[in-house]
């Protein structure tokens, strides 16, 4: 078990984000930061920019103005090796992205192979180790198409983890999951955090997952953004942060603000 | 439609097309470092050769043989009006050779393995594989798009011969199996209006220019793929469209520059 930080030390900061897609701003002027060793779970309603988020940290997308600095690196700077911020980052994507034309083992390999100078032999014990600390023991050589949902998502953060990253980015890794693998995979990111002190970045709609897993929560609203501890920000006297949190369905209310509207 | 609205949609288009074409022009010479700077990667080569090539043969094969009995019939109930029925080996070796082998094949290929090429680098695109591949930095350019390109660069001109030896052979069936022209004739006719320098030559130029506009044009079109189901949809049709169009066109100015002045 890895010692958590007790100071806030940011890992990730954003410095006023400027981004737009199609003349549709999605961040103005974000600025927040991710805790080094924590877990922090990313709300935020559809199109609100929660995906856009990690894919600003990976450096997959640029903003507009602004910074966003991964472990000390600029990675909006044209001249910071990207390469080499991507060595501290693993992510899972929602829908895996492993490739299809290769197996679970040679999908977790990939990586290895490429950056590393392991043998044969170091790098199949490596994909064995990572596969069953996903619990995933026995589906080294079957190909992507032929895992379920939540064994895919599974085999995805094998993947992730398998280069030892710093910081693990998570997008809806709990959508379409049943019960059961929600939990299994609940449970694998929060010993991932604990074991390994890895700072994980979740991005999720699920408000019963974040109230478990998460040391922070930001939430993406219109034009700005709350970030706290989810219990503080479920009693916020916000009533838009708190109407985020509450998950009862209360139609006489709908009903109220669809009159008011009109 | 107004003229000011007519010039600006004018306009709107020029720019779109520039765009495209430069769009083009760097992802031509990001294949070209790809395939020659290493890691060179001889495996996914070899399964392309597999997927793009030994696939198609069949539909080639057939395709060739079918041809050339139309045009053995065609051109036998042509010839023996004017008493010239012994050229009819010299008409379908040239008109096989120098035109139909390395045309028709090019579009065959690119109806079943050009299309198969966009689709699968597209639904990469959606499903967020290539974007897995950035993040753990490895160049997509390198894995996915130049062992394809490269690969249908190098099957173009072995599936032009086997279309023009299938097309011989379905010419001979027809001329000599069912016209009763003698063999000799037939093919010494043959023998002696193909030049190898000119004619085969002319012949695996086409083919191998061919390769690379199908090959390049398909990777070029997934990986720049909307990522939706549309977006692969129009990304697999445009192929087919494009590269049809580029290579008839391409063909007339290969005939005018090659066929014509040596």
């Amino acid at each position: 078990m890895m010692d958590r930080p007790a100071s806030f030390d940011a890992h990730v900061r954003f410095d006023r984000v400027h981004m737009a897609f199609d003349g549709r701003t999605v961040f103005d002027s974000l600025s927040c930061a991710f805790p080094r060793g924590r877990i922090t779970v990313v709300l935020g309603g559809s199109g609100s920019g929660k995906s856009t988020l990690l894919r600003l940290i990976g450096g997959l997308i640029q903003p507009e103005a602004g910074r966003v600095e991964v472990a000390g690196h600029d990675v909006t700077d044209p001249h910071t090796s990207l390469a080499e911020v991507r060595s501290r980052i693993g992510m899972l994507f929602q829908h895996g992205a492993l490739l299809d034309s290769l197996s679970v083992f040679d999908n977790l390999a990939l990586p290895l192979r490429e950056h590393t100078d392991l043998d044969r032999a170091a790098i199949a014990q490596a994909v064995r180790a990572q596969l069953d600390a996903v619990g995933l023991g026995n589906v080294e050589g079957l190909l992507p198409g032929q895992l379920s949902g939540g064994m895919l998502r599974r085999a995805a953060l094998a993947r992730a983890i398998i280069r030892s990253p710093e910081i693990l980015l998570c997008d809806e890794p709990f959508s379409g999951l049943d019960p059961a693998s929600l939990k299994r995979i609940e449970i694998l990111l929060t010993r991932i955090n604990r074991q390994r002190g890895i700072t994980l970045i979740v991005v999720s709609h699920h408000i019963a997952s974040t109230l478990r897993l998460a040391d922070q929560a930001l939430l993406l609203l219109p034009g700005r953004s709350v970030c706290g501890p989810p219990a503080a920000l479920r009693s916020s006297s916000d009533p838009e942060v708190a109407d985020f949190f509450d998950e009862e369905l209360d139609v006489e209310a709908l009903d109220r603000e669809e009159r008011a509207a009109t | 439609m107004t003229p000011v609205a007519l010039v600006r949609e004018l306009g709107f288009r020029a720019i779109r097309v520039v765009a495209e074409l430069g769009s083009m022009l760097l992802f031509t010479l990001s294949f070209l470092r790809a395939a020659v700077v290493p890691p060179l990667r001889p495996q996914r080569f070899v399964d392309e050769i597999y997927n793009l090539g030994v696939l198609s043969l069949v539909i080639v094969g057939v395709s060739g043989f079918a041809v050339g009995m139309v045009l053995g019939l065609q051109g036998y109930n042509t010839l023996v009006r004017f008493g010239a029925e012994g050229s009819l080996g010299a008409v379908v070796g040239l008109s096989l050779v120098r035109e139909l082998g390395p045309v028709l094949t090019a579009l065959l290929v690119t109806g079943r393995a050009g299309s198969a090429t966009a689709a699968e680098i597209s639904s990469m695109v959606t499903s967020e594989q290539l974007d897995g591949l950035r993040m753990m930095s490895v160049d997509p350019m390198d894995i996915v798009v130049a062992p394809k390109a490269i690969a249908m660069i190098f099957v173009m001109p072995i599936l032009t011969s086997l279309f023009v030896l299938a097309g011989l052979l379905g010419a001979y069936f027809i001329g000599v199996g069912l016209m009763g022209l003698d063999a000799g004739v037939f093919l010494s006719s043959l023998k002696s209006s193909i030049r190898f320098a000119d004619d085969i030559g002319g012949c695996y130029l086409k083919a191998l220019i061919f390769g690379f506009l199908a090959g390049l044009i398909a990777t070029f079109r997934g990986y720049h793929a909307t990522p939706t189901a549309a977006g692969v949809s129009a990304a697999t049709t445009s192929t087919v469209v494009v590269t049809s169009v580029a290579v008839l066109i391409g063909d007339y100015f290969l005939t005018a520059l090659w066929g014509f002045q040596i």
